[in-house]
């Protein structure tokens, strides 16, 4: 059971960092536009897609460090192209074009890459077992990935909140219309957070591809569950958005190992359930079978009950 | 006395051209099977009617009521499979239903579930709305492959419509039967969400959407207001959810799923969510692509991407704000002034797509087909993706033809800038 | 006003675009239909399948083709939509097609079967036939078998009597874990295990039964985890690509070694993102052998024709040239490409594949009956790989035809009885 909760808890570690690495970015874009980005997963996928042909040619390491500027000149592309046109339509226009962005991301990037898998591998100086407790083994790459996550929370907080661009960004994020009449360029701090905020996601994307798989579908397969990050932590907070990610991750990766259902707990209260009516499929799943699926239940329970998420501190 | 007569035969001659519309609409439809009488065509008309009134109900959230939902297919699928449940269940026994009530079961099942998500999402509008429907969507479309006993799992749930009560001979036997229930279906739902949009809570929903402060001041709840839109709108789109039911003999999780809640929004955006028609050219235009366009391009959604993107980019008003752009200039009899601009713009655009065309098709074959496989059939020739010339050629049309556009658009701009400016000045 | 004229244009817009009423004219040759994903994420699968029918039918027509005249494979796109796949079907039916083929999807299978069974019945002069040649859910031949269907594949429970007969003489497997993506397939192969080696091995315990969403996983790990606490020394999954995948890169990472058996792990694009953390691990339970170490002479033959053809693919559904010539045989015994005797003569039709073994259409429920074999996915002695990756499949054991036959509960309605 010990080697359960601590492999858990680590998995959960891992993958609740990754998600920060996402929902960075988006809760910035979000915090300081208003816009909640569609095409934020699609930058992510981006990444390993960049990372992966990059090392073919020059190696992983080279890549690491040239395909997250990639995917951010890419993004303030996007910004500075797209996006500054339909704002003038509203947030709903906004939504809607970048809803059309991440539909075009995946159909180019089969295009490009075609629609197979792509065997991007974790590089071989990292192949190999940290350690092995009790016959399981914690790869090395994994605990890469969670060294740099960590250092990008720390170098994101620091920049944040110990610089003048980060203050001016800060000061975006909640009083945009006064940081214009101070004199900054409003419209060039969108173009630069957006582009930030898709290399940041691009950087999850060229670490992550190795070990969740580089597809054509593994936008989609993150993309509602950052989304869910960022509402629960709050739209536009940094901290919740820590929070909520890790949340998410331990709570997916708990939940996986709880095999109870509705009848199980029915029975232990000492109500029997009958296992061939109607609902039968209701009583009979478990949490195990549906953990993917709770962070969308949270996500309906907090806008309805909460509107502003955990550490939000406006609406919309 | 003559000035009541005047009125009254005015308002006949309005009446009349107020039905006539209709009239005339509902016998075209009653002709168009005799048209295309092969059974793919029906199929698509088919697809098509279920379509135009999926995105017609979809407008009434986003278009007039200012929610953009990412779930509404919970509402068609759910429809869908309540109807396909009462076509099994009354299907042959004594209590039968007929065939022809089935979209009523799929749109009263659509307003229930309406109204049970609709009461706690409709409470804000924006973000949060948007947010809670692609939840509500996920949940329910990753409860649809779990609970297999109510959606059939990965098969879905299949009935017989040939079993239900036949009436006047008519046992929807054949898809042509099956067209013209559709048909009057879409014309009466067409009808009744077009009076929607005419009475008070059409006009409040138009009035939340632009302002809901002030349409609090003038006295009504934006809540109520936008939840009785969102139950409208759940139970249209249960009429074609239940329609799909009739039309199919199956429904899957896919008429549940993200992906036709996407469908759904590119549907009603391409067509132009600002007018009350926009969903219905887009669902026609929609449906067509995607049926028709895969016999030509294996990468048509890349194709439909970049029409949705370049919608949501120049036109924001979609095909129906292109087309009613033009009235004041029909208007003012002066369409006909802006032909040669038009065609000049047009042809231009044409070449610069067959050159964008070309080079994505030839992207297409050189990165994913078998290696083995270079020569590409396009535009009624055949060419070698492994030579030069042709990627020169595409390349040289595609940007010359942007160059050329650059310089041909202002043109067309500034002649319907011209008939626009002096017809309005006619009018007035 | 206005209105009128939008919708006017809607309705041009329909007359432009809708194909009218044009007969079917006398054709030059015989079309099979192919209908499958030939765009979107599936789309790999898809086109591979396109290109193996069309070497098949090119291979059919060298030899001298079907009634004097040749074999056409005419693609639809069905981007794996039950729905689309029925729209699609009418397309075939408009162009004059009797033969359809099918695979990726049962779910798609079961639409396209069910809406078959009714246009033969509502349509007796014009009936088509359904040959499935690759979705696998037993109920196609059994509780909700039809006359106009015909399965190529060995079905999900004869892969499993075929594994479970593995599992029985491996007397060192005690702990088995039971993973599978949440849906009919994933459902039916737990089911199917649990029931088989109950039978077979009550000594054997089942230590995990667990499903999870479809492609909602993104990390396996804490699935991996709890196989590995459960001290299961083996596991059986029906998932398939990312799921797979992910799965066995999850194995690789915390070291689980114990044999994964599999249904769907290898070829168009799998096997090659798996790469070595499948090697020695990843099990495959399939209808015809591997093509390694050694294939019969005729099979190495086709397998480098294809390849020479088609360089990016690779030839791993061998079941598809079977599909195609048994129906060419048919054809031709019956003389005629009316469907009712088409199916009558496929019915009990033997064959011999191109691998030797010897196969037969079951009357009772047109189930394709076959040997089985399982292989396991490795680098080393790989004479055909797959995805041009180095890692391939390479034959470990043969379940033999009595073995790995079950009863059909199909009760099937034949026209005119």
């Amino acid at each position: 059971m010990f080697e359960l909760v601590f492999f858990s808890l680590l998995n959960g570690l891992v993958f609740g960092m990754l998600l920060f690495l996402l929902s960075s970015g988006l809760t910035l874009i979000f915090g300081m536009m208003g816009v909640l980005n569609f095409a934020h997963a699609g930058f992510y996928m981006l990444g390993a897609y960049f990372a992966f042909t990059l090392t073919g040619h020059i190696g992983f390491w080279p890549a690491l460090v040239l395909a997250p500027p990639l995917v951010g000149v890419a993004g303030a592309l996007v910004e500075r192209h797209g996006l500054r046109r339909v704002h003038r339509f509203g947030h709903v226009a906004e939504l809607i074009f970048t809803f059309g962005v991440a539909v075009l991301i995946e159909e180019i990037v089969q295009l490009v890459w075609g629609r197979v898998a792509k065997s991007y591998e974790v590089p071989a100086l990292l192949d190999f077992p940290l350690f092995t407790l009790f016959e399981t083994s914690f790869p090395a790459y994994k605990s890469f990935m969670l060294l740099i996550s960590v250092g990008i929370f720390v170098f994101l907080f620091l920049v944040l909140t110990r610089t003048r661009a980060g203050l001016i960004i800060q000061a975006s994020l909640t009083h945009p219309s006064m940081v214009g009449m101070l004199g900054h360029n409003v419209p060039r701090v969108f173009m630069v957070v957006f582009g930030i905020g898709s290399a940041l996601a691009g950087l999850a994307g060229v670490i992550a591809g190795p070990v969740l798989g580089t597809f054509p579908g593994m936008a989609q397969v993150l993309g509602s569950i950052v989304f869910v990050v960022v509402v629960i932590g709050g739209l536009g907070s940094l901290a919740g958005a820590f929070v909520a990610s890790l949340l998410i991750g331990v709570l997916q990766t708990f939940a996986v190992a709880l095999n109870y259902s509705l009848k199980d707990a029915a029975a232990a209260l000492g109500i029997g359930l009958a296992a061939q009516s109607a609902f039968a499929d209701l009583w009979t799943v478990t949490i195990a079978q549906v953990a993917p699926i709770l962070p969308y239940l949270l996500l309906v329970l907090i806008l309805v009950v909460r509107p502003m998420g955990l550490f939000g501190t406006r609406e919309t | 006395m003559s000035v009541a007569i005047a009125t009254a035969a005015r308002s006949t001659a309005a009446g009349a051209r107020r039905y006539g519309l209709w009239i005339t609409t509902a016998l075209l439809l009653a002709g168009l099977p005799q048209a295309f009488a092969s059974p793919i065509a029906i199929a698509v008309l088919n697809k098509m009617g279920i379509a135009i009134i999926f995105a017609l109900s979809y407008n009434m959230l986003l278009g007039q009521g200012g929610m953009l939902s990412f779930g509404h297919a919970v509402y068609f699928g759910l429809g869908g499979f309540i109807a396909m449940h009462a076509l099994r269940l009354l299907g042959g026994g004594p209590a039968a239903l007929p065939v022809p009530l089935l979209p009523l079961v799929g749109g009263l099942a659509g307003l229930a579930f309406g109204a049970l998500f609709g009461s706690f999402s409709t409470n804000r509008a924006g973000t949060v709305f948007a947010m809670i429907s692609l939840g509500i969507g996920e949940l329910i479309a990753s409860s649809s492959l779990i609970f297999k006993g109510f959606f059939g799992g990965e098969e879905g749930i299949s009935g017989n419509r040939t079993r239900g009560l036949a009436i006047a001979g008519l046992n929807f036997a054949t898809d042509v039967q099956v067209y013209y229930l559709i048909a009057a279906w879409a014309l009466l739902a067409t009808a009744l969400m077009y009076a929607f949009s005419r009475t008070p809570v059409g006009r409040m929903a138009n009035a939340v959407r632009d302002n809901p402060e002030r349409a609090e001041f003038v006295g009504y709840s934006q809540r109520t207001v936008r939840f009785v839109s969102f139950c409208a709108g759940g139970f249209f789109a249960g009429i074609a959810g239940g329609l799909l039911a009739v039309n199919y003999e199956i429904v899957t999780e896919e008429t549940v799923n993200l992906v036709t809640s996407g469908n759904v929004l590119v549907m009603a955006y391409i067509g132009g969510v600002g007018y009350f028609v926009g969903p219905i050219i887009g669902a026609i235009i929609f449906t067509l692509l995607q049926s028709l366009l895969s016999d030509y391009t294996e990468i048509w959604l890349l194709y439909l991407g970049i029409l949705f993107l370049a919608t949501v980019l120049f036109v924001p008003t979609g095909f129906a704000g292109v087309l009613m752009m033009h009235e004041p200039a029909r208007r003012a009899g002066r369409l006909h002034r802006l032909a040669l601009p038009y065609l000049a713009a047009g042809a231009v655009a044409l070449g610069t797509a067959v050159g964008v065309v070309g080079l994505l098709e030839m992207v297409h074959v050189w990165s994913s087909a078998a290696t083995g496989r270079t020569r590409l059939r396009i535009f009624w020739t055949s060419v070698d993706v492994a030579r030069a010339a042709p990627w020169l050629v595409f390349a040289a049309l595609a940007v010359g033809g942007v160059l050329a556009l650059r310089r041909v658009a202002p043109r067309a701009a500034a002649a319907f800038g011209e008939a626009t400016d002096r017809g309005q000045g006619a009018a007035r | 006003m206005a209105l009128r004229h939008l919708l006017l244009v809607a309705l041009a817009l329909l007359m432009v675009a809708l194909p009218a009423g044009a007969p079917p004219q006398a054709q030059e040759t015989i079309k099979i239909g192919y209908i499958d994903p030939l765009s979107g994420p599936f789309a790999a699968t898809g086109e591979n399948g396109l290109y193996q029918f069309r070497m098949a039918a090119e291979r059919i027509n060298k030899a001298g083709g079907v009634l004097g005249k040749k074999l056409e494979i005419v693609g639809f796109d069905n981007k794996v939509s039950p729905q689309e796949s029925l729209v699609q079907l009418k397309k075939v039916i408009s162009e004059g097609i009797r033969f359809v083929f099918q695979g990726n999807s049962s779910g798609v299978a079961h639409a396209i079967s069910d809406a078959v069974l009714k246009h033969n019945q509502r349509n007796p002069k014009d009936r088509i036939l359904y040959l499935n040649y690759s979705a696998v859910d037993p109920a196609l031949t059994n509780e909700k078998c039809q006359y106009w269907h015909f399965r190529f594949d060995a079905n999900a429970d004869m892969k499993m009597a075929a594994l479970t007969d593995i599992i029985k003489q491996n007397k060192k497997l005690t702990k088995i874990y039971i993973i599978g993506q949440d849906y009919s397939f994933g459902k039916a192969v737990a089911e199917a295990a649990v029931k088989m080696l109950g039978q077979k091995r009550p000594d054997l315990k089942i230590v995990g039964n667990e499903l999870h969403p479809i492609g909602k996983v993104k990390d396996f790990s804490p699935y991996v985890q709890k196989i590995i606490a459960s001290g299961a020394d083996a596991v059986i999954t029906g998932n398939w690509g990312a799921d797979m995948i992910n799965l066995a890169k999850a194995a690789n990472e915390a070291g689980l070694k114990v044999p994964f058996y599999t249904y769907y792990a290898a070829s168009d694009g799998v096997t090659a993102a798996i790469g070595a953390a499948g090697v020695d691990r990843i099990r495959l339970v399939h209808e015809s052998p591997a093509p390694n170490p050694k294939a019969p002479t005729d099979a190495a033959a086709y397998y480098t024709a294809y390849k020479k053809l088609y360089p990016k693919n690779d030839v791993n559904q061998p079941r598809i040239l079977t599909g195609l010539e048994m129906l060419a045989q048919a054809i031709n015994r019956a003389k005629t490409t009316d469907a009712d005797k088409v199916a009558a003569a496929l019915e009990g039709a033997e064959y011999t594949t191109l691998n030797g073994d010897r196969v037969v259409m079951r009357k009772a429920d047109h189930q394709l009956q076959m040997p089985i074999y399982i292989s396991v996915h490795t680098d080393k002695n790989i004479v055909f790989d797959y995805d041009n990756s180095g890692f391939g499949l390479v034959n470990e054991s043969r379940v033999e035809l009595d073995k790995a036959t079950l009863p059909t509960s199909c009760k099937m309605e034949r026209p005119g009885a």
